[in-house]
């Protein structure tokens, strides 16, 4: 039984090791074929022309706007409620705001998305006076709801840990209840924003049916966050699929995993130095 | 302005934020139940899709996702406890702790879609199982395994090292304080993140996509070795690969995943707190 214990905590490592050789294994036929230099700046995604075009760098600047697009957004409103549910509201409010934000965590992201094509895309469609409400933006605003719930509890945990007697210090001095949160609070749980903000990263590059569904899947090398856009993620669901089993295209969307993998681990592994970095 | 009135619009503008993040919950809510309620009927629930999808039930993408929410249990669960003794009851901390700790960190940080590559490259192709339940069962798992393991070893370390102590002294080994006081205790916890856990796997499409969801299959599965439709793949399909399905089933579908997945985070929340009034430390 203690053999069996000790190998169920050696199992996650090896999962993390298999996920990475059975990536590497799939793509490295593509990488040694392509030159990696190339298919990272390549400006052309054409998987089933002839002969097929395998440029990464449209669906890298797709993942990258509306990655961007989703941060800008969620960033500033998350530490507002975060603040706002730790520091501000009133006890019995606290409670229903923490459900509310625990509830957009519990819709499944295929759900957001449809949400998105049915509420949210004709709404951008109208606004900007655009051919198609499936952009870039649309996006953007769907996976800031989706990383929001992720964001505000993490700054949440970050400022309740910053250690009472910071802010006694600061309100005894005859600073306003704003002053200390400004002044101490927020650069005392400095590290714990910033993990908040490298995980709310991590989940949005990764998410995939919501950018599947509603960003117009056009790869192009976007311009406008108002374009439609195809994310790494999308073209790996879309394509997949109906790909070839053994082809070169085959190949190389293994190899947008590989990067997906390597990029979402160096994100996730800086978050949790930032979060295991002791400051009191 | 002085600081006092600086206070009073931050404060009033940080409740407002709040609120707007929390209203589209509500109204994305209310969309969803004011235009699914009228699909939900026994046939709807209890009948296999007909017309391409665009009239009858939803029965075998009900079925499929139940199955799959099982065969996720039944990997995830086993695997994931131990891992959590093994790192608050067995390991010290040394850097292997700390790598296994980083894995877990990474493992829950992968990308949906990447999990199912991987499941279609080790289960389906490698190992040769094919796209099944069993293939999309153990892809799920091995992503739910991360939240199952924090959850278990919060609960395991929230016993107190009192109960642990006590057994010791009576001359009890580590795996008898272990299986026969320390579990006990923690099982609460672990049954409401396992809940948690697998009400996110039901929710999740991409990794499904390749390893086990049927595009339409009117019939109940077999065995673990065949495909099933999934509720998730069901509203992706019917919302952007099939033309004109009727509204009503559309929110129909979304309204059944929904209740589903509310109700286990529900029943987890509630037993959360029939258990925590029971504590008796």
């Amino acid at each position: 039984m203690e053999a069996a214990i000790f190998m169920s905590g050696l199992i996650v490592i090896l999962f993390v090791v298999l996920i990475f050789v059975f990536l590497l294994r799939e793509s490295i036929v593509f990488f040694t074929n392509q030159n990696l230099l190339g298919v990272l700046s390549g400006k052309d995604w054409y998987p089933i022309s002839d002969p097929p075009r395998f440029g990464f760098l449209p669906l890298i600047l797709g993942s990258l706007f509306v990655t961007l697009g989703a941060i800008v957004i969620a960033v500033p409103l998350s530490m507002a409620a975060a603040i706002y549910i730790s520091e501000v509201a009133p006890h019995r409010f606290k409670n229903i705001f923490k459900t509310g934000i625990e509830l957009l965590a519990a819709i499944p992201s295929v759900v957001l998305a449809f949400i998105g094509i049915v509420a949210l895309s004709p709404f951008i469609k109208n606004i900007f006076n655009l051919p198609s409400g499936l952009t870039a933006l649309t996006g953007s605003i769907m996976l800031a709801f989706m990383a929001m719930p992720t964001i505000v509890s993490i700054i949440e945990d970050a400022i309740t840990s910053v250690p009472r007697s910071y802010k006694e210090g600061a309100l005894a001095l005859g600073a306003t209840h704003w002053q200390t949160i400004r002044r101490v609070i927020l650069p005392a749980a400095f590290p714990g924003i910033i993990a908040a903000v490298m995980l709310g990263i991590g989940r949005v590059i990764g998410e995939t049916m919501v950018v599947l569904m509603i960003t117009g899947n056009a790869a192009i090398i976007p311009t406008s966050i108002l374009q439609p856009v195809r994310t790494l993620t999308a073209t790996v669901a879309a394509e997949m699929g109906e790909v070839i089993r053994g082809s070169q295209h085959y190949y190389a969307l293994y190899g947008i995993g590989l990067v997906l993998f390597v990029v979402t681990f160096f994100v996730n592994l800086m978050a949790d130095i930032f979060l295991h970095r002791k400051r009191y | 302005m002085n600081a006092k009135q600086i206070q009073n619009i931050m404060f009033w503008l940080m409740a407002a934020i709040t609120v707007l993040i929390i209203l589209p919950v509500i109204i994305i809510f209310s969309i969803i139940i004011f235009n699914g309620y009228s699909a939900l009927s026994p046939e709807f629930i209890f009948a296999i899709p007909r017309m391409g999808m665009k009239a009858g039930g939803i029965f075998p993408a009900i079925i499929g996702t139940l199955y799959l929410i099982l065969g996720t249990m039944l990997f995830s669960l086993p695997l994931g406890v131990l891992a959590a003794i093994y790192l608050t009851e067995y390991a010290t901390e040394n850097w292997l702790t700390r790598i296994i700790e980083i894995a877990i960190v990474n493992l829950a940080g992968v990308p949906s879609i990447v999990y199912g590559l991987f499941g279609l490259g080790l289960f389906v192709m490698f190992l040769n199982i094919g796209a099944s339940i069993l293939a999309g069962s153990l892809t799920l798992a091995i992503m739910t395994l991360p939240v199952i393991i924090t959850a278990s070893r919060e609960a395991l370390m929230a016993v107190p090292k009192s109960f642990r102590e006590v057994s010791y002294s009576l001359g009890a080994s580590r795996w008898q304080t272990v299986s026969k006081v320390v579990l006990p205790n923690a099982i609460p916890g672990i049954i409401t993140g396992t809940i948690l856990g697998l009400s996110r796997a039901a929710g999740e499409t991409a990794p499904i996509l390749f390893t086990v969801a049927a595009f339409y299959l009117p019939k109940l599965p077999a065995s673990i070795f065949d495909q099933v439709m999934a509720l998730p793949y069901h509203i992706y399909v019917l919302s952007t690969q099939v033309p004109n399905v009727p509204e009503r089933i559309q929110y129909g579908t979304i309204l059944v995943l929904i209740l589903m997945v509310f109700i286990m985070n529900i029943s987890a929340a509630y037993l959360r707190a029939y258990f925590r009034k029971r504590k008796l430390w």
